[in-house]
């Protein structure tokens, strides 16, 4: 039984179709990479996996069961978690509190079960020095971090990572890839949209590009990178813009 | 390091001082009966029930940002609860108000699943209508004075007490009483897992909706609650005034308009601004009430003045630059050598 699968999945806004016949399927403890040009609709995709929009047409199931009805807050529950691209921090509260939202919500863990979870996700993600901090005083870097912290500390099933690497240096690239791949080792399957393809190349198994809402490719990593659709299309788009 | 040496704190040395200094103000103000006049006693117990209601829309409007300018339904309802079940079925005042409490939260139920599906100013709009709605309704029942209103019967008000100052004392404690639960509350309610849902929909619902928080259920649960504070409230509100109509139960300007300045020019969505903002309402009101209309003109020039000079409110600007709280609702992590000086970290 796949985590997660995809049917028909069909999306428009007007006349700007977002996903268009979306199908695939992810097993458990598998990490797929999301390729596409900017405007595809890769962050569109997250939204109709995580329950932000309804789809027009198609179904998801996760864990065998159809989610395409259940709230935002129902399929955080039932085990899917989400970074944001553009980060999304509870501003008022601290870092420490940002995550302790996730842990007692989306998790429903006890108080004193949370506690401890949100230290343990705060020192993985060098954030510790920082708990007592609000939100809204952290910079791009430190909110990229909280995204992928809160995430974590809702135990999710499947974690959504949505261009987590963008902005990073080199050195900071190489130790996200190092939690991410730690986070993999605890059997939580990964689906990662990302820009910066070498990093997302070490850590995911399967690749699927993205164009005009269509998936135009699916397969091994590197064989999908080096078709010929594929570089005219991603990269050059990349090149012009 | 491990995550294992580090700890929670949930209060910092001003609270807990501020606990204990609540603590002894709240015995000196139960004590009130034998040191102050009858005249300050009705006074305090006013400035008490104005307390509660600000702190309760604060919780809705500063915390569930349900900006509601119909919380004068609730006060209402809750006035006519009191008359009702006393005069009609014989219960005693003291059990008619929280009988009033259960029966707001009970009509604010399908009151919630009309209104919610209005947003922002229409939300607004749409309380202020279902006030005007149930002000026409309790206007049509002849039995509690239709129009013109009602007063309680003397039997009624003498089952409080025997004697005139020992139900002027009871009146007094029951406002008191009610301000300490409403600010209880609010303050158990914020600490807790619910308040972290609460405060996270009101930072940013996106996120707050994709971390598991059921955004509908949340606000209904603080309306619901609300509701029904503010419902006790307006019965102990009509208790002290022993007189009811329409008009005066369902008064925007009395049950919404002022307490909406006394929890802007306090500090919205802080714990603190209401009592604030209470205090500063009835020391301007105490001082310029015989200016007549300029006692009016004086209080929107304060409200305009402190909205533009701070517009977190008095005790937002306070805390900006000492960084204070007397209710903690933070959540600090420790390190084991660290001694805590109770300001967020920078």
């Amino acid at each position: 039984m796949p985590l997660l699968e995809l049917q028909n999945v069909t999306k428009a806004f007007g006349a700007v179709v977002v996903a268009d016949e979306l199908s695939y399927s992810l097993a458990e403890g598998e990490a797929l990479g999301v390729i596409g040009p900017n405007g595809a609709g890769k962050t569109s995709m997250f939204n109709l996996i995580t329950g932000t929009f309804a789809p027009n047409s198609g179904s998801l199931h996760f864990c065998g069961k159809p989610i395409t009805t259940l709230s935002a807050a129902d399929r955080c529950r039932a085990g899917i978690a989400r970074s944001f691209q553009i980060p999304q921090p509870f501003s008022g509260m601290t870092v420490f509190e940002n995550l302790m939202v996730a842990a007692t919500h989306g998790a429903r863990d006890s108080i004193s079960k949370a506690n401890r979870h949100c230290l343990e996700v705060l020192e993985k993600t060098g954030l510790i020095d920082r708990a007592n901090a609000p939100a809204g005083s952290l910079t791009l870097l430190g909110r990229k971090r909280l995204e992928l912290a809160r995430a974590l500390c809702a135990r999710p099933k499947l974690l959504l990572l949505d261009e987590i690497a963008g902005g990073l240096t080199e050195h900071e690239c190489r130790e996200l890839v190092d939690t991410i791949n730690d986070v993999r080792k605890e059997g939580v399957s990964i689906i990662w949209i990302e820009h910066i393809v070498h990093a997302l190349l070490s850590v995911v198994d399967r690749l699927i590009v993205i164009d005009f809402g269509r998936k135009i490719a699916d397969g091994d990593p590197a064989e999908t990178m080096a078709l010929q659709e594929v570089r005219e299309i991603y990269m050059g788009v990349d090149a012009d813009g | 390091m491990s995550a294992a040496t580090y700890t929670i704190s949930r209060s910092t040395p001003v609270s807990r001082a501020a606990a204990v200094a609540g603590l002894i103000l709240c015995l000196f103000l139960a004590a009130a009966p034998w040191w102050a006049g009858r005249a300050d006693l009705r006074l305090m117990s006013e400035i008490f029930l104005y307390l509660s209601l600000a702190s309760l829309w604060n919780l809705l409007a500063g915390y569930a940002g349900l900006v509601s300018v119909g919380q004068q339904a609730f006060v209402g309802f809750g006035g006519y609860m009191l008359f009702a079940f006393t005069m009609f079925l014989g219960v005693s005042p003291l059990l008619a108000i929280p009988i009033a409490g259960v029966l707001g939260a009970v009509v604010a139920l399908p009151v919630a699943i009309l209104i919610f599906r209005l947003r922002g100013a229409y939300f607004a709009i749409g309380t202020w209508v279902i006030a005007e709605v149930f002000r026409l309704v309790f206007a049509q029942v002849s039995d509690l004075g239709g129009g013109s209103g009602t007063s309680l019967p003397i039997d009624v008000v003498k089952s409080i007490a025997a004697s005139r100052s020992a139900r002027e004392s009871t009146s007094y404690w029951l406002a008191l009483g009610i301000a300490v639960l409403v600010i209880a509350v609010a303050f158990l309610f914020l600490r807790s897992r619910q308040g972290l849902a609460l405060t996270a929909i009101r930072d940013n619902e996106l996120a707050a909706k994709s971390l598991g928080i059921d955004i509908w259920k949340t606000k209904l649960v603080v309306y619901i609650v609300t509701a029904a504070l503010t419902a006790a409230t307006g019965a102990l509100i009509f208790l002290q005034k022993l007189r009811i109509s329409p008009d005066a139960a369902f008064s925007v300007n009395d049950w919404t308009a002022f307490v909406i300045f006394i929890v802007v020019i306090g500090g919205i969505g802080t714990l603190e601004g209401p009592i604030i903002g209470t205090i500063i309402f009835f020391a301007l009101r105490e001082t310029l009430a015989d200016l007549g209309t300029i006692y009016l003109l004086v209080l929107g020039l304060v409200a305009i003045v402190v909205m533009l000079r701070a517009p977190k409110g008095l005790w937002g600007m306070l805390r900006a630059k000492v960084g204070i709280e007397f209710f903690p609702l933070a959540r600090r992590v420790v390190k084991p050598s660290e001694t805590q000086d109770g300001r967020h970290g920078k």
